[in-house]
């Protein structure tokens, strides 16, 4: 089962290594990894997809929270938290097909970003369901290249994963 | 470990007002180490390392042992460290002299030592362009280690020194590796010393949950067959004193698993030896039979547990680690508790008292069943059918000869197990090995560290012709040194632990584990020779009369190291044992020979398929 774990961690040279090398070498497999600056400085935060079960989730957690770069874990479940992919998709268009795919754009609420004479770059961001939807609806009429994003999540209401890191 | 163990020894006062006086990086080093109060360090220089050797030579605070490789400096610092409690320092160069460093760092981190590893790196500016002698040390080492740093200025050098010590010498001990650019080295800064490390990523837990211990305490309590599972966290946390009383106020037995031997005293009634494939029968069946197991500093190793799903399954667990990540990786806990050992077991301790009002548990019935097991199947070993000497009665001797004051620091193999079958171990820190990461070569080098960790102490290395053969450089160091360490060849003239195997499951078929070292071979190299060559005495023992005055004439000699080489019957194997793969309840207290348990079948010569260790 899929897991989305929320990363605090200090922004160190070699700190996406440790963590990426730990998922290896525990055995798990990362299904989606998206790293990125927090609100404060010199802190980042990484959102890992992680495919496993309750007890290994548990022991992987325990194995990051020992990296001495790693400040605060927490894992979002979906009805608590916004989770978004992004993706840039090629699309092949022609003359018949380009009305076609810029409905599917509109339906989707996704964009065009980037237009030729036989090809479409289109924009959308979403949770997991839609982005894989709109792939589908793509896929008859050729996609050329997917570039994605990895999973990004917040949590829900007021709080903030760094609430409670530096109080004491 | 406490964490008071760690913070940074107060530095000497100085006016507050003053600039910070200027300093090299390898200047900075150098008065960094001596402000965490580190009087010796053992290391091999280079080219990356120079500019710190030059500040080092001038050094009057810090001894520097000169090693003849690397990978001795390592298990040297960890020798010290793990006879001391201190943190143990071991210094390399760039490239090979760093990854010759990473055995002994792999090692001292699957068996929690506190290490300090500095090395040398190339200069910051040829970083990344495969440069003479470069290699990313601290990638090598990212698994293996704690925590790692990379320095390429030297003001950063004060505080990354003072967070590496204090990473490795607090929570669960381990290695920590901080990697130094030459520009580093040779260019100047401001030294400040930090008041204090902030880690924010970094909080060890050390006093447990009230709750817990309480709940704990209930078990313990109300079991009928508790028994204390005690591992080398109790030896790292300086525990033992605590346990005993524990131990004594609760009655229940207590096993020492192969990192903990002397955590609790051998000769103590309540201690039914050690657990595991090659435990006594009553500490691994008394286990097995247990309702409860209290953990205390051990992580349920597939060594001790045999195979894990078939591991004590009567048995409640409370676990005491300082590792929240140990806790329930294996084996899950009923009553999970993250704290020092030693907090823990004084909570535990008065939370008993409380909870039985000062009443021990009446275990009658469950040491009945022990002391059974105890007669019957004391450890023991039989005389070699070939009239060759007997390796347990040798290392047996060393051991009375010698006393519990001493530090025995053992390599890799059957003579490893012997060793801590056969010497009776009365105190923490006097039992040296590599336990977890099986590293042959680690004894001469760990008992040349120990020794100059305690030096009024007598120090064995209790070795196989195997193991020695890897790492017998350092007896030069131990010479020149003036650090004379005594070590004992166990010469089976193999890799006895696996030609065992090879005997035990593969037939008989004994494929490259002759070493010719021993009785009627050409004896390739002969250790006496050898141990002449270095400067150290060496003596060859071949029977039975000759054994004692040896170790007698080694204990008395104390101007040079002392080789003594024990040509013993390589037929001889390490009983009991469980093999691999298989549940515990299919001890074999000798070959073919099971004690009496249910009716289960004798374990399947083919349960194991992978290889031991060596002697």
């Amino acid at each position: 089962m899929s897991h989305v774990l929320s990363l605090l961690v200090e922004d160190k040279p070699g700190l996406l290594t440790r963590v990426a090398g730990l998922f290896a070498r525990r055995g798990f497999n990362i299904e989606s990894l998206a790293v990125g600056k927090s609100e404060i400085a010199g802190l980042s935060r990484i959102t890992v997809v992680v495919d496993v079960e309750e007890l290994p989730l548990e022991q992987v957690t325990k194995q990051l929270n020992k990296l001495i770069n790693v400040i605060k874990i927490v894992e979002l479940d979906y009805s608590q938290s916004v989770q978004r992919e992004h993706l840039l998709i090629k699309v092949r268009v022609d003359n018949v097909s380009r009305s076609q795919v810029l409905e599917a754009v509109t339906l989707f609420r996704a964009s065009v970003v980037d237009v030729s004479t036989d090809a479409l770059v289109i924009e959308v961001t979403g949770d997991t369901g839609k982005t894989t939807a709109l792939l589908r609806v793509l896929e008859p009429y050729g996609i050329k290249e997917i570039s994605q994003s990895g999973l990004l999540a917040i949590g829900r209401g007021a709080k903030s994963i760094t609430d409670r890191v530096f109080k004491n | 470990m406490p964490p008071e163990a760690s913070p940074l020894p107060t530095a000497p006062a100085r006016a507050r007002s003053t600039t910070p006086e200027m300093l090299t990086g390898s200047g900075a080093i150098l008065r960094s180490l001596e402000k965490l109060g580190v009087t010796d360090v053992f290391g091999l220089p280079g080219g990356a390392i120079i500019p710190f050797y030059d500040e080092l030579m001038a050094s009057t605070a810090i001894r520097h042992i000169l090693v003849r490789h690397e990978q001795g400096a390592g298990h040297a610092a960890e020798g010290y460290a793990a006879a001391s409690g201190r943190v143990g320092v071991a210094i390399a160069t760039s490239g090979p002299g760093a990854t010759n460093l990473v055995t002994a760092i792999a090692d001292a981190y699957m068996d929690s030592v506190p290490l300090l590893a500095i090395t040398g790196q190339v200069f910051s500016t040829l970083m990344g362009t495969d440069a003479f002698q470069e290699a990313d040390i601290v990638g090598i080492t990212m698994p293996i280690t704690k925590h790692s740093f990379l320095v390429t200025r030297p003001e950063d050098i004060p505080e990354t020194l003072a967070a590496a010590y204090q990473i490795a010498s607090t929570g669960r001990p381990g290695p920590v590796l901080v990697d130094i650019t030459k520009d580093a080295q040779q260019n100047s800064a401001p030294f400040v010393w930090p008041e204090t490390v902030e880690l924010p990523g970094y909080r060890p837990i050390t006093k447990a949950h009230g709750k817990q211990i309480t709940a704990a305490a209930q078990l313990l309590a109300e079991s009928k067959r508790p028994v204390f599972y005690v591992g080398g966290g109790v030896i790292r946390a300086g525990a033992s004193a605590e346990l005993l009383r524990l131990a004594e106020a609760t009655g229940a037995p207590v096993v020492t698993t192969l990192m903990a031997r002397g955590a609790f005293p051998d000769s103590h009634p309540q201690h039914l030896g050690m657990p595991g494939m090659h435990g006594t029968v009553p500490a691994v069946l008394g286990l097995q039979e247990s309702d409860l197991i209290i953990a205390l500093g051990a992580r349920f190793d597939d060594r001790v547990t045999g195979k894990a799903e078939l591991f004590a399954p009567d048995a409640k667990v409370v676990h005491v680690d300082i590792d929240p990540a140990e806790i329930s990786k294996i084996r899950i806990a009923d009553v999970p508790i993250v704290g020092d050992a030693r907090e823990v077991v004084i909570d535990l301790t008065s939370a008993f008292a409380e909870v039985t009002s000062g009443q021990k548990p009446d275990l009658a019935a469950w040491w009945e069943r022990l002391e059974a097991l105890r007669a019957e199947f004391p450890l023991g070993f039989s005389e070699p059918e070939d009239g060759l000497l007997s390796p347990q009665k040798v290392i047996q001797r060393i051991g009375q000869l010698t006393g519990p004051e001493a530090v025995y620091a053992a390599g890799v193999g059957q003579h490893q197990m012997w060793a801590a079958q056969f010497i009776g171990y009365e105190r923490p820190h006097s039992w040296l090995n590599s336990g977890g990461a099986g590293t042959m070569g680690y004894s001469v080098p760990a008992a040349m560290g120990a020794k100059v960790s305690q030096p009024d102490r007598v120090v064995w290395a209790i070795d196989g012709d195997g193991c020695f053969q890897m790492t017998n450089q350092e007896l030069a160091t131990c010479v020149i040194n003036n650090i004379p360490i005594k070590v004992a060849i166990i010469n089976n003239s193999s890799l006895g632990m696996v030609r065992q195997w090879q005997t035990l499951f593969y037939e008989g078929r004994h494929s490259f584990t002759d070493l010719n070292t021993g009785h009627e071979t050409r004896m390739v190299p002969d250790f006496v020779k050898l141990a002449d060559a270095y400067g150290a005495l060496g003596i060859r023992v071949r029977t039975e009369d000759e054994i004692d005055p040896a170790i007698l004439l080694a204990l008395e000699t104390n101007d040079r190291p002392v080789v003594i080489d024990f040509v013993v019957s390589r037929d001889a194997m390490v009983w009991p044992m469980v093999a691999q793969g298989v549940s515990n309840s299919l001890i074999q207290y000798a070959k073919e020979l099971s004690p009496e348990w249910d009716d289960e079948a004798p374990p399947a010569p083919d349960a194991s398929r992978q290889q031991g260790g060596a002697a």
